[in-house]
C-alpha cells in the first residue's frame, strides 16, 4: 500500500463500519417513518412546518415508550414542491431509507405522483396538506390525508361570492399549479350550479415565485370586476393583494387554505393590504382544546405552530396510533385500521371514509382586521 | 382598450423592465469581460434584498426618524456589502478556475448560487420576509376610475436604471479603469503583458456588477416589500434573457433587453392573457436570436487568430 492511499481506505473503512453499525441499531431498535415536503425552496416555509411538527409528535411519542417499545426515527425528504422530484424522493425514502410509513407531501402536485410510489409499495401515506380531490380519489387503499378536499372549499367561497357578497362580476386568478388551478376550478363550477358563471370576466393564471403581478392587476381593473377568487399560495396572494391596493382596486378578495397563513401579511408588506380579505380554511388548529399543550409547547421552544404545523404532528400520531394497535407495518393493514377506527390527535378524534379523506368536513371563512389577525366569520 | 389601461400598462412593463435591466447588467459585464454566465448573480441581488430589510430595521431601532436619509444609507450599506459578496464569490468560486475549461465556471457559479440560497434559507429562515410600505407616494393622471398612476418607488426604478446604465456606459468608455477593462476583455492575455493587473479589473468587473444588483435589491424590496431566499432565481433568469436579447456583453443592451421584455410581458398579459407571458417572451428572445444570433446590440464576435 502506497502512502497517499492508505489515510483514504482507512477513511473507507471507518465509513463502512460506521454505516454498519448505524444500520444495525436502525433495524432492532427504531422504525423509520419518511416526512416529505418542501424543505427547500420557494415553499420551505410549509416544509419546515412538516418538520417541525412532526419532529415534535415523534419526541412525544418516544418519551411515552415509542411505539411498541419501538422509537421513531424520522427520515426527511425534500421534494421543493417539483413532481420529479417527488417521485425521487419516494423511492429514495423507500428503497434507501426504507421507512415503514410516511407523512407528505404538502403541494398536490407533489404529493399525486409520489403517492402511486408509496401506494405501489404497500406503504401508508398521510398529507398533512395536499387538498385536491385526485390526491383520494385514484382508489389508492393506503393514501389518506389530514386535511379537507378543495371541491368542499372551493363550493364554500362560490356560496359566499354569490349569496353574501352578491358579486356581480368576479375575476378569478390561479398560479398554475395542481392545487390552485383545483381549488379555482371547484369554484368556477360551483358559480356554473349557481347559474352564475356569467358573471365570471376574467381566468388567468400567473407564475409561481414572481412577485411582480402589476399587469395582471389592471387587467383586472379594465374588466371591471367587483371580486377576486385566487386560487394559490400566500407568496403570491401577498404581493397579487397589495399591487391590487396600490393600484386603486377596491374589490373584495378571497383565496383558499394555501393563503390563510400570517406570513401573507409580510408577504403583502403589511397589514393595511390584507384587511378584509376573506378566505376559506379548514379550523384554526392552534384554537382548538385538545392542541393548546403541544402548542404551549411548542411556542415555549420558540416555534410558532401556524399553518400545517399541528396536522403533521397530526398526521404522525395517527400513523403511530394504527401501528400500535394493528402490532404492524403493513400499509394495508394499516390503511384498514384507521378506515374503521377513530384517532384521538392532537386536532382532537378524527375518523376516515373509505377513500381515506376524513369523515368531517369543516370549512370555514375567514377574514383578516386591520391588525393583521384573521377570525372567523359564523356562516349561517 | 381604454387610453389609461393601455397606459398603465406601459408604466408596468417599463417599471418590471428597469428592474430585468438593472440586474441584466451584472450579467453582461461579467459576460463582456470573462466570457462566462455568473449564474449566482440573481442571489446576489436575492442577498441585497436581506441586507435592505436589515439596514432598515436596524437604522430604525436606533431612531432615526429621517426618510431620505435612513434610505440612502441603506443604499449605501447594501451596496457595499453586497459588492463584498460579488468580490469573494470571484476570489472563491471562479478566480481559482480561470485556467479551467469553461464549463467549471459554470458549475461553480449554479454551486455558488446554492450555496447563497441555502446559507440564507439556513440562517434567515424560509419564511417570506418583508418591510412596510415606507413611501406610499402616487402620481395620479385622469379622473375617477379612469387614471393612470405611478408610485414615486416605480418613478425611482425607472430614473435609477437609466442613469446607472448611463454612468456605467461612461465609466467604459471615457475612463482609464473602463480602457483597462476593455483591453482585458478584448485580449487578456495581452493587456496583462501591457502592464494590467488583469485580476484586478476582473474582480473590480464583479463587484460593480454586485453594486448594481444591490440598487435593484433596494428599489425592489421598497417597491414590492416582500422577499424570500428563492426570488433570486426567477428574477435571475430573466434577467439573464434580457442581457441575451439585447446583446451579452453590452451595456445599453442590458438595459434595452430588460425594457423590451418587461414591456412584452406587461402588454402580452394585458391584452391577451397572464398564462402565456413567459411564452411569448421567450417565443420574442427565440426569434431575436434566429435573425440576430449576438442579440440586438451585440456585437458578432470576430475569430481570434
Amino acid at each position: 500500500m502506497d502512502l497517499p492511499s492508505f489515510p483514504r481506505g482507512l477513511l473507507a473503512m471507518v465509513l463502512a463500519g460506521g454505516l454498519s453499525l448505524s444500520g444495525l441499531a436502525g433495524a432492532a431498535e427504531t422504525i423509520k417513518i419518511g416526512v416529505a415536503g418542501p424543505m427547500t425552496g420557494g415553499y420551505a416555509a410549509f416544509g419546515e412546518q412538516f418538520w417541525r411538527g412532526t419532529s415534535q409528535a415523534a419526541e412525544d411519542i418516544n418519551a411515552n415508550g415509542g411505539i411498541n417499545g419501538k422509537q421513531i426515527e424520522l427520515v426527511k425528504g425534500d421534494d421543493a414542491c417539483e413532481p420529479k422530484q417527488a417521485t425521487a424522493v419516494a423511492n429514495r425514502l423507500l428503497d434507501q431509507d426504507k421507512v415503514a410509513a410516511v407523512v407528505g407531501h404538502f403541494c398536490s402536485s407533489s404529493t399525486i405522483p409520489a403517492s402511486e410510489v408509496y401506494a405501489d409499495a404497500g406503504i401508508l401515506v398521510i398529507t398533512p396538506g395536499s387538498t385536491n380531490p385526485k390526491v383520494t380519489e385514484r382508489g389508492l387503499p393506503t393514501v389518506f390525508r389530514m386535511c379537507g378536499r378543495d371541491d368542499q372549499q372551493g363550493p364554500l367561497a362560490a356560496d359566499f361570492i354569490v349569496k353574501k357578497l352578491k358579486a356581480k362580476k368576479i375575476a378569478v386568478v390561479h398560479d398554475k399549479d395542481t392545487y390552485g388551478q383545483g381549488i379555482a376550478d371547484a369554484m368556477r363550477d360551483r358559480l356554473k350550479e349557481l347559474k352564475a358563471d356569467n358573471r365570471v370576466v376574467l381566468y388567468e393564471g400567473l407564475t409561481r415565485g414572481e412577485k411582480d403581478f402589476n399587469a395582471l392587476v389592471t387587467k383586472i381593473k379594465a374588466s371591471g370586476a367587483d371580486t377576486v377568487y385566487f386560487g394559490g399560495l400566500y407568496n403570491e396572494a401577498g404581493p397579487l393583494l397589495r399591487q391590487l391596493r396600490e393600484q386603486g382596486l377596491k374589490v373584495n378578495f378571497l383565496s383558499g387554505d394555501g393563503s390563510l397563513d400570517p406570513a401573507i401579511v409580510t408577504a403583502a408588506g403589511g397589514p393595511q393590504f390584507v384587511v378584509g380579505a376573506y378566505m376559506t380554511s379548514v379550523r384554526e388548529a392552534r384554537n382548538i382544546p385538545a392542541s393548546q399543550k403541544v402548542v404551549k409547547k411548542m411556542k415555549d421552544a420558540g416555534f410558532d405552530p401556524a399553518g400545517f404545523t399541528l396536522y403533521a404532528y397530526a398526521s404522525l400520531q395517527s400513523i403511530a396510533e394504527a401501528m400500535k394497535a394493528t402490532k404492524s407495518t403493513d400499509g394495508e393493514k394499516l390503511a384498514d385500521w384507521l378506515k374503521n377506527h377513530t384517532v384521538t390527535t392532537v386536532l382532537g378524534p378524527k375518523n376516515w371514509d373509505a377513500k381515506g379523506d376524513l369523515k368531517e368536513r369543516g370549512f370555514s371563512i375567514y377574514v383578516w382586521d386591520a391588525d393583521g389577525n384573521y377570525k372567523e366569520i359564523a356562516q349561517k | 382598450m381604454d387610453w389609461y389601461i393601455l397606459a398603465q400598462q406601459l408604466v408596468n412593463g417599463l417599471t418590471l423592465g428597469s428592474i430585468y435591466g438593472l440586474i441584466a447588467i451584472g450579467y453582461t459585464m461579467v459576460y463582456g469581460i470573462v466570457g462566462m454566465i455568473n449564474f449566482a448573480h440573481g442571489d446576489v441581488y436575492m442577498v441585497s434584498a436581506y441586507l435592505t430589510a436589515i439596514c432598515l430595521a436596524v437604522l430604525f431601532s436606533f431612531g432615526i426618524d429621517s426618510l431620505p436619509f435612513a434610505l440612502l444609507a441603506t443604499l449605501a450599506i447594501t451596496m457595499l456589502i453586497t459588492a463584498a459578496y460579488g468580490w469573494t464569490i470571484e476570489r472563491v468560486a471562479y478566480r481559482p478556475l480561470r485556467g479551467a475549461p469553461r464549463l467549471a465556471p459554470l458549475i461553480s457559479a449554479i454551486g455558488m448560487s446554492l450555496v447563497l440560497q441555502n446559507g440564507v434559507q439556513l440562517s434567515q429562515g424560509a419564511k417570506t420576509q418583508g418591510v412596510p410600505s415606507l413611501i406610499p407616494a402616487t402620481l395620479r393622471f385622469g379622473e375617477g376610475h379612469d387614471f393612470v398612476q405611478i408610485t414615486l418607488v416605480q418613478l425611482m426604478i425607472i430614473v435609477v436604471s437609466l442613469s446607472s446604465m448611463a454612468a456605467l456606459t461612461w465609466l467604459i468608455q471615457r475612463t482609464s479603469l473602463g480602457r483597462q477593462c476593455r483591453a482585458t476583455q478584448q485580449d487578456r492575455r495581452m493587456a496583462a503583458i501591457l502592464g494590467i493587473n488583469t485580476d484586478r479589473i476582473i474582480s473590480t468587473v464583479f463587484v460593480i456588477g454586485a453594486a448594481m444588483a444591490a440598487i435593484a435589491g433596494v428599489l425592489v424590496t421598497l417597491n414590492y416589500g416582500s422577499f424570500d431566499f428563492y426570488i433570486g432565481f426567477v428574477t435571475g433568469i430573466k434577467a439573464f434573457t434580457a442581457a441575451v436579447l439585447g446583446g451579452i456583453g453590452s451595456l445599453p443592451g442590458a438595459m434595452l433587453g430588460g425594457l423590451i421584455l418587461g414591456l412584452a410581458e406587461a402588454l402580452f398579459s394585458g391584452v391577451v392573457n397572464t398564462d402565456y407571458k413567459d411564452v411569448f417572451a421567450f417565443s420574442l428572445l427565440v426569434l431575436v436570436l434566429i435573425f440576430r444570433p449576438t442579440g440586438l446590440l451585440g456585437k458578432p464576435e470576430v475569430e481570434k487568430v
